[in-house]
């Protein structure tokens, strides 16, 4: 299970300070986090350092495992398919998380508390979100099948055939896309729209006064006191995207070729499908570093836009 | 800002959003349109929204088809006994770090933050191997357990609970109430919509949940909802109008109780996230 839906940091409230010595309830904590605690070391941390190791052997589901050293990180590095898989992924990435971020800050911005029954647009935008990936993926495959919805479309309006989306190396990706950002900007829409709805109005109405123009107030009022959602919903996204599967999975299986073949897709090809699940681990360790890397950045970039009002 | 009056402005504002909001919903449409049409016209020119007849039946066809009423259970028994598990671990380690002082409270709590960071994919090849040695490939604990200890639910309800006044708690203290009573009739009555919050998202992730259930179930009886989709797809790709009724059938839950909980939903990625403060 992805957090597809996770909860943004507010700034931490301080519990007391742990240190103060008054009684001390270290045994009705062991009794409280128990649960919690032993399902963690089973499910999360065991298999943490176990992926890791994992990397490290020649590991068929059925058969004998032997000890590789680095040979899987080598063979990854050196083969030109997984160059290609990154190199899809990475665009993929570039390109959904701008388009997710704009359309889903355009809509709020848009569904102001001008629009009537702004709720019901909100929640309509919404939906898509929390529908079955596969089901969404499925719909989107029957709008681009040759003499589906959207050929209809291209030929009542262009008189001309639609390309074949999802069988041109050309266009794959673009429809992979496309169907993404459909589905996935309501989640960030409606953290922009609690944002939106937290800036004091009196803000707006002194830049008005001092004779701010409505793009002016954008820039210098909107943007920065909305820029803690839009660090969150940055982060947030770019991990998920980074993790794309089910998108390229349903509409096109990875193809054609290997045009539309992302990493976790090739993960889980290459354990579940070849049944070699010490390479599958070793780009699950890939993604893992990646996603760090940027996520590292991001955090060290923030000081430059992010402005905290504390 | 704010009048109620509607300027012309405003009505152009309000036409054009609404135009938006149908061609986005167009999926949805052509996808309900599709599965009450004949197989025959589901493709070419000239197959409009509406075919030579409105075919209800293709719903009883997809249903029956493969066993959609089990694909349903199973979904719904995974989701109901997920959220409950996650709900009941979150709301007892939330309260400890939340309430409780101890050794090195701070550091696991930080640990516990830490693997929010971990994405599944990193762990599912070894998760699959434990799978492996507890025999639980193709079980309901192997599609409930693995994911159930999210700190995700731990964090949440942390922050909420540090926003309930100590006081309430206090006066229960010295009335003799244990911890365990004091969150079960003091905390958590208050906490009911934070919570309700983390079951409905938890619940949506569980029912939605694709690459787990694919790796690690083998049987078309164990087969959750979009794992059903999945075999339908690779047995007859080209029923184009059952595959879309059926496509419409996994979406209800979920639409439902988003619609049911939407006010909820909104508070709570309000409260959680950074407006509202």
């Amino acid at each position: 299970m992805t957090l597809s839906v996770p909860a943004p940091p507010a700034a931490p409230p301080t519990a007391p300070p742990s240190n103060v010595v008054r009684r001390g309830d270290g045994r009705a904590a062991l009794g409280f986090l128990a649960p919690s605690t032993s399902g963690f070391l089973l499910f999360t941390l065991i298999p943490l350092v176990g992926s890791l190791a994992i990397s490290f052997f020649a590991w068929p589901v059925l058969g004998r495992r032997r000890f590789v050293g680095l040979d899987n990180f080598v063979e990854l590095l050196t083969d030109p398919i997984f160059h290609r898989v990154m190199l899809n992924t990475l665009v993929f990435v570039v390109v959904y998380v701008p388009l997710n971020i704009v359309v889903s800050l355009g809509l709020a911005l848009w569904i102001s508390p001008r629009i009537r029954g702004r709720g019901i647009y909100r929640l309509l935008f919404f939906i898509p979100t929390v529908t079955p990936m596969i089901a969404n993926a499925l719909v989107w495959r029957l709008l681009y099948q040759p003499g589906g919805a959207i050929d209809q479309a291209f030929q009542t309006v262009l008189g001309m055939p639609a390309p074949n989306f999802l069988g041109d190396n050309r266009w794959a990706m673009a429809a992979v896309i496309l169907m993404s950002v459909w589905q996935g900007f309501g989640y960030n829409m409606l953290v922009f729209s609690a944002g939106l709805d937290a800036i004091p109005q009196s803000l707006h109405e002194a830049a008005s006064i001092d004779g701010a123009g409505p793009l002016r107030r954008f820039w210098s009022v909107t943007l920065p006191m909305l820029s803690p959602s839009m660090f969150f919903a940055m982060i947030m996204t770019l991990i998920t995207s980074f993790q794309v599967f089910v998108q390229p999975y349903a509409l096109t299986a990875g193809g054609p070729g290997v045009a539309t073949e992302t990493m976790v897709l090739h993960l889980y090809k290459e354990g579940f499908q070849q049944f070699d699940l010490g390479t599958a681990s070793t780009i699950g360790w890939f993604l893992f570093m990646i996603i760090m890397l940027v996520t590292a950045l991001q955090f060290l970039g923030q000081k430059r836009w992010v402005h905290y009002d504390d | 800002m704010t009048t109620r009056t509607a300027t012309p402005r405003a009505v152009v504002s309000q036409v054009l959003l609404t135009a938006v909001l149908l061609l986005f919903l167009m999926p949805f449409v052509w996808m309900v349109a599709t599965a009450l049409k004949p197989p025959a016209e589901v493709f070419g020119v000239g197959s409009g929204l509406v075919g030579s007849e409105i075919r209800w039946s293709n719903f009883a066809e997809a249903w029956s088809y493969l066993p959609f009423g089990r694909f349903m259970f199973n979904g719904l028994f995974v989701a109901v006994a997920g959220t409950v598990v996650v709900c009941v671990t979150s709301v007892l380690s939330a309260y400890a770090f939340a309430r409780l002082r101890f050794r090195f409270r701070d550091r696991i709590f930080l640990l516990y933050l830490g693997t929010l960071m971990v994405p599944q994919e990193v762990t599912v090849v070894p998760m699959f191997i434990l799978m492996q040695q507890f025999r639980w490939v193709d079980s309901y604990a192997a599609l409930i357990l693995p994911w159930a200890f999210t700190a995700f639910g731990t964090f949440l309800l942390r922050q909420f609970f540090l926003t309930i006044p100590r006081e309430l708690e206090e006066a229960a203290t010295i009335d003799g109430a244990s911890r365990i009573r004091i969150l079960l009739q003091v905390v958590m009555p208050i906490a009911r919509p934070a919570i309700a919050v983390l079951a409905a998202f938890t619940f949506i992730n569980y029912w939605n949940s694709f690459l787990w259930p694919l790796i690690v179930v083998n049987s078309r009886d164990m087969s959750t909802v979009p794992l059903g989709l999945n075999l339908f797809l690779s047995q007859n790709g080209n029923q184009w109008h059952l595959l879309m009724a059926a496509a419409a059938i996994s979406m209800l839950p979920t639409v439902v109780m988003v619609v049911l909980l939407q006010r909820h939903l909104v508070r709570g990625i309000a409260m959680s996230g950074l407006g509202g403060r």
